[in-house]
């Protein structure tokens, strides 16, 4: 009753501004703009739609003259897609992102024990914090990496952690992604995007600088540089390794490796002589000091993991485990991001940290475990399934939004294979507002910050937020119809 | 630059010069032969294929001009302009990064084009079509020199251009002469159709003109197409212009194993700057063009090996 009571109470372009239970980051339970949207709110006003029009055009078209695209798997070859980019910015205060900051440097400096921990004397393991079982039956676990001193110990050099906002207005984290997380090309280039379209806003807003974020990425890696690195006083030769011009984050390696002024290189590039790695260029071979790899861990080397991969090097690993070669992310790191681990994160943080999380999970649900199956099982409709060695978007069931026949399907693969699903309780992501179809509509949001782990932990304030563009729809993947935005921390 | 770089910037490079020449080749023959009618069409097909070095699968001339048409549109013919576009793109796609927009642009433009065409025209239509191929890749090339950095890439560019140029036109004109001498005497006006067809096929004619007039003789076509020092379409130029790629490619890239590829076309050059039209034509001018030949493949090995292929250990010593 009382959303329908707010419908039409803001003026156009909001005119279309419903609210409902979720949490809304631009107005408030009483209907009123919170303080730190304002200067939108009111600049928003000021502008006709056309005006608000013209500069989606002019961001879709900067976005598309910059090639800016992702390729969506499993469809027809080549789909190349621009990523759509809403105009409105996601705006967070100070004390909102000094809470998040403080919350993720927490995360992943408890992540990083545990996984130094859990390769080496697996203490957690032995006292009973984490189940056993649940990390070697993990298919992210490597365990060619046991006993293997990473250097700096930083097996996580760049996270990138999805967190979401409940109802009660309160962060939590949705998933961490260790892998190769992907995104800070989009969040770089919204920006400046953003910059251009709204110049005045930006400066009245007084919005946190992000563009520092290639150059902390450079110096991050530098900080890996192998100690017995030959070249002496001389510039480690930094890469970044990409499986190549099909990869869907193509873009994002070319973009990347340009700001940082790194070379781009794929397998075929790369050689490995006496445990050294080189690459191949026309002045003859050169040595690298720190691969950014942006291969998965499975098709890095050929002589170690899956023999079918022809986007690795052969002899990699074996450079790797030599010492003469760093690599970030650290193999082996899928570990900490499986969901079933996630579960055991908090427990984590407390075990290594003796400290309470300053970010919560979101409940979840173990399959594995027959009492929790069977509570989930029976309200499948309630609840969103996720298979837990899987990302963006990929294998899951959202309950409430899903068919009879999904849903059945999904028990059956449950049933089949507990140790591979968890479940969590739907929850309404919060809502921000987009420019839609000519007026200013609530979509749900998350927000994807970057997390730094070199000499220090780094987190350029802000990150992506992705939005389901979708009305009513929870998933913020941009395989599945999702987009992104500028994210605004104020000073 | 990564050896993988140069590698797709010379081959995207020598593509599209051999698109642009069998564009250029089967165009000429197209006007050659309206003007004399159909009679031995199937013959003047087996020539044209010799003249662009394709090899006919047998003695079989009935389906030289099938296989002509298929030199067109069909992707499946690793020899046709469509596939020679196709490979040219792919490997500007592998270095997207490293070349200019615009290039990638007018690459990507023309081989949309070429693709739209599909297969089913006759081989009578395509003039239009040879003829925006050889506009499409003269105005890749002038977008190249004008936004391109002229550093070690642009380099390796030329490279590619010049040595495809180099090996086609010497095919070219050995066919030619080759043809000639076999025939016998021919008749006087078709010795002069074929021999101002050969001229068009280099874009020759009118720079023949001015420097000889139109009286065409056999000698005279020779040496202008083998021996002139400054037609970008002579033997001559293109080998001096390959020379000059692989002297700036060894300076840039600093490599101290560069001296081989650099001898190698430095003789290519030398073979064709000291050499004397009397003394070719008078001895074996197929035997000649054949080591040119043979040079360039040479020049393209010792490239490969010094740049892009070389053997872990050679690159450790030095």
């Amino acid at each position: 009753m009382a959303a329908i009571a707010r419908k039409h109470s803001l003026p156009a372009p909001f005119h279309e501004y419903e609210l409902d239970d979720a949490f809304d980051e631009m107005v408030d339970r009483t209907g009123a703009v919170r303080p730190h949207y304002r200067h939108l709110y009111e600049a928003l006003g000021a502008l006709s739609p056309d005006e608000l029009r013209r500069r989606q055009q002019v961001a879709d078209l900067s976005f598309l003259h910059q090639g800016i695209t992702f390729t969506v798997y499993g469809r027809e070859e080549g789909t190349e897609k621009i990523f759509p980019n809403d105009l409105l910015p996601r705006i967070l205060t100070r004390d909102e992102w000094a809470r998040i900051e403080r919350g993720l440097e927490q995360r992943i400096t408890a992540l990083n024990l545990f996984l130094k921990d859990v390769y080496h004397e697996g203490k957690i393991l032995n006292d009973g914090v984490v189940p056993r079982e649940i990390i070697y039956s993990c298919k992210h676990f490597r365990r060619q990496m046991r006993g293997f001193h990473v250097r700096k110990d930083a097996y996580v050099t760049v996270a990138g952690t999805d967190l979401i906002r409940m109802p009660s207005g309160e962060f939590v984290v949705l998933e961490d992604n260790l892998r190769v997380p992907s995104g800070a090309s989009y969040m770089l280039v919204s920006r400046e995007v953003m910059k251009r379209l709204f110049p005045e806003l930006f400066r009245q807003c007084g919005v946190q600088m992000i563009e520092q974020y290639s150059q902390a990425l450079l110096s991050t890696l530098r900080a890996l540089t192998p100690q017995g690195s030959a070249q002496g006083s001389s510039e480690p030769t930094i890469v970044l390794l990409t499986p190549g011009v099909f990869n869907s984050a193509y873009f994002e390696h070319a973009f990347l490796a340009r700001q940082m002024g790194i070379e781009l290189v794929e397998g075929r590039d790369l050689v490995v002589h006496d445990n050294f790695v080189y690459m191949r260029t026309t002045a003859g071979l050169r040595r690298v000091d720190v691969i950014y790899r942006r291969i998965d861990d499975d098709f890095i080397d050929p002589l170690a993991f899956r023999p079918d991969s022809s986007l690795g090097v052969p002899g990699l690993f074996n450079a790797y485990r030599a010492g003469n070669v760093s690599m970030a992310n650290a193999l082996g790191t899928g570990v900490a991001d499986d969901k079933a681990v996630y579960a055991y994160v908090p427990a984590i943080i407390r075990y290594y940290l003796n400290e309470d999380p300053v970010l919560d999970n979101v409940e979840t649900f173990l399959m594995s475990d027959a009492t929790q199956r069977a509570h989930v099982l029976g309200r499948l409709q309630e609840y969103v399934v996720k298979a837990v060695g899987e990302s963006g978007g990929y294998g899951m069931l959202i309950g409430p939004h899903s068919t009879a026949a999904q849903r059945d399907e999904f028990r059956r693969r449950v049933e089949a294979d507990p140790r591979n699903y968890i479940a969590q309780p739907t929850i309404r992501l919060s809502r921000a507002p987009c420019f839609l179809d000519g007026a200013v509509q609530p979509r749900h949001v998350d927000l994807r910050p970057y997390i730094l782990f070199g000499d220090k932990v780094t987190i350029v304030p802000g990150g992506l937020t992705r939005v389901a563009l979708k009305k009513g729809s929870l998933v913020v993947n941009s395989s599945q119809g999702g987009g992104s935005k500028d994210t605004w921390v104020l000073d | 630059m990564l050896s993988r770089v140069a590698d797709s910037l010379f081959w995207m490079s020598r593509y599209l010069e051999r698109a642009e020449h069998t564009a250029r080749v089967i165009n000429i023959q197209l006007n050659l032969m309206l003007e004399r009618g159909s009679k031995s069409d199937d013959l003047d097909w087996a020539r044209v294929l010799r003249s662009l070095g394709v090899e006919l699968p047998s003695e079989d001339v009935a389906g030289a001009q099938v296989l002509a048409q298929s030199l067109l549109h069909d992707a499946s013919n690793q020899h046709s302009i469509v596939a020679s576009i196709e490979f040219a793109r792919e490997n500007a796609r592998q270095v997207r990064e490293q070349i200019s927009s615009e290039m990638w642009e007018q690459l990507n433009r023309l081989f949309h084009a070429v693709r739209r065409r599909g297969g089913s025209q006759e081989a009578w239509d395509a003039r239009d079509f040879l003829q925006s191929i050889k506009e499409g890749a003269h105005l890749f090339q002038g977008i190249t020199d004008s936004t391109m950095t002229h550093g070690e890439g642009w380099q390796f560019i030329q490279a590619g251009r010049f040595l495809e140029r180099t090996m086609s036109l010497s095919t070219l004109v050995g066919a030619h002469f080759h043809e000639f001498h076999q025939t016998g005497q021919p008749s006087a006006e078709r010795a002069y159709l074929e021999s101002i067809g050969l001229l068009r096929s280099c874009t020759a004619f009118e720079a023949y003109c001015k420097a000889y007039t139109a009286d065409v003789k056999p000698q005279r076509i020779a040496e202008f197409l083998v021996l002139h020092p400054s037609f970008p379409h002579s033997l001559r130029f293109s080998a001096e212009a390959l020379e000059t790629a692989i002297k700036d490619i060894g300076r840039e890239a600093g490599s101290r194993r560069s001296a081989r590829v650099e001898r190698m076309a430095g003789r290519l050059r030398a073979t064709l700057d000291f050499a004397h039209i009397d003394e070719i034509m008078g001895g074996n001018l197929e035997g000649y063009l054949d080591e040119i030949r043979r040079q360039c493949a040479q020049v393209h090995g010792a490239l490969y090996q010094t740049y892009i292929s070389y053997p872990i250990e050679a690159a450790l010593e030095a």
